[in-house]
């Protein structure tokens, strides 16, 4: 390479890490509002703002679904295995909403601590599998158990 | 310390040996593209299992899939040639880098639309603003700004350099859409697929995975080379070379 060519090279080589480096100090300043959601945790430790529309990320407790018997109001709680937040909700599940998985609500913090959720996302782990798979992992987890 | 690069590297410099190149290289990648893309498209769609969660709407991770790594790989691709095009002075690197931006744009496209078909059945919701949705957006963005910056200039020259520096820039991206799931809590899962990990996935699933992403690929090829060689034919339409190409059809 001419030191005319390598001149060019470090100034590009230049641009790019410092804008690279600009970026990332502004995500990192940033990174509490790029976050999507707030852990069960982060709630319970009061990080997440008070009276504010939040929304609460993790998973649902098992044998918590509590569904109404005359409206579609369903409640349950999610939890993070360190902190649990209950939270209601009326309207329709996405397909994916079971006890396990993990789900993010919208909504507000009410004065007796219930998420009052008007929006239920049902997030979905990065594994996929037959559903043959799953069914005889299954048997395997509750033969050890 | 200096650097000497490959003899093939000068060579694809010149406008006519990237056109006959290119050339022979189009058959041999539009057939690839043709088998792969039919093969994967039905091993992903009839014979692949369903997933034990979403069931058949996992298929959709046949397209989805393909078309994220290459709106990315596109845009790697379109920064790389330009650097090569600022540095060497390599008008070919400029025509590749234009030849990019177009393509990589209707990837992102097909990528964007193909998660929110997804993302509906699955999560509930078309949108969210989660980073890594929004990263991807921003790709598609950088992509238009690439597009719209090219055509703003009359002297093709400038208009080569700027859209080089823009998506250079641009390039600061590409990690913040591939660790997004990492860095931030977000509604779109981690990476099914890394280097240092078994896939999250059995091979049934993603062998027509990785069949489809090679076909994404030979078709990128394909449709680069293809809009290159035209833009190669433009811009040296007063050589006779390119007098001759046009005359013998």
């Amino acid at each position: 390479m001419t030191p005319k060519r390598k001149k060019r090279l470090s100034i590009i080589l230049g641009l790019v890490f410092g804008t690279a480096l600009i970026v990332g100090l502004v995500m990192f300043s940033l990174s509490e509002n790029i976050n999507l959601f707030y852990s069960t945790s982060q709630i319970a430790q009061g990080e997440a703002p008070v009276g504010a529309r939040i929304r609460a990320g993790g998973m649902v407790v098992d044998g918590s679904i509590k569904r109404s018997t005359d409206s579609l109001k369903v409640q349950f709680a999610i939890t993070d295995y360190e902190h649990q937040v209950i939270v209601e909700f009326t309207g329709i599940l996405p397909d994916l909403f079971r006890e396990g998985q993990g789900i993010i609500a919208q909504g507000k913090m009410d004065a007796q601590g219930i998420f009052q959720a008007d929006e239920v996302l049902a997030k979905h782990d990065e594994n996929y599998m037959p559903p043959e798979i799953a069914e005889s992992m299954k048997q395997k987890q509750e033969s050890v158990k | 310390m200096n650097i000497k690069m490959p003899r093939w590297f000068y060579q694809l410099a010149s406008p006519k040996w990237f056109y006959e190149f290119t050339g022979a290289l189009l058959p041999w990648f539009s057939a690839a593209a043709i088998i792969l893309l039919l093969i994967g498209t039905v091993w992903g769609l009839v014979f692949a299992p369903a997933d034990y969660q979403q069931g058949n709407s996992f298929r959709i991770i046949y397209i989805h899939v393909p078309s994220s790594i290459l709106a990315q790989s596109c845009y790697m691709m379109m920064a790389v040639a330009g650097a090569i095009g600022l540095i060497w002075r390599m008008k070919i690197a400029h025509v590749v880098a234009g030849a990019c931006a177009p393509i990589g744009a209707s990837i992102a496209v097909m990528s964007l639309a193909t998660g929110a078909i997804w993302g509906k059945p699955t999560w509930g919701a078309w949108w969210v603003w989660d980073a890594r949705l929004t990263a991807m957006l921003v790709l598609l963005f950088l992509y238009i700004g690439v597009i719209a910056l090219n055509s703003a200039f009359d002297n093709k020259a400038s208009a080569d350099k700027a859209t080089a520096v823009l998506s250079l820039v641009g390039l600061v991206n590409i990690p913040i859409i591939k660790y997004s799931v990492e860095w931030w809590n977000t509604l779109h899962q981690p990476a099914t697929f890394t280097v240092t990990e078994k896939p999250a996935m059995p091979p049934e699933m993603w062998m027509p995975l990785l069949v489809m992403v090679l076909g994404f690929y030979c078709f990128f090829a394909v449709v680069l080379m293809s809009r290159a060689r035209i833009e190669v034919l433009e811009r040296e339409k007063r050589s006779d070379w390119v007098k001759r190409v046009i005359q013998a059809y």
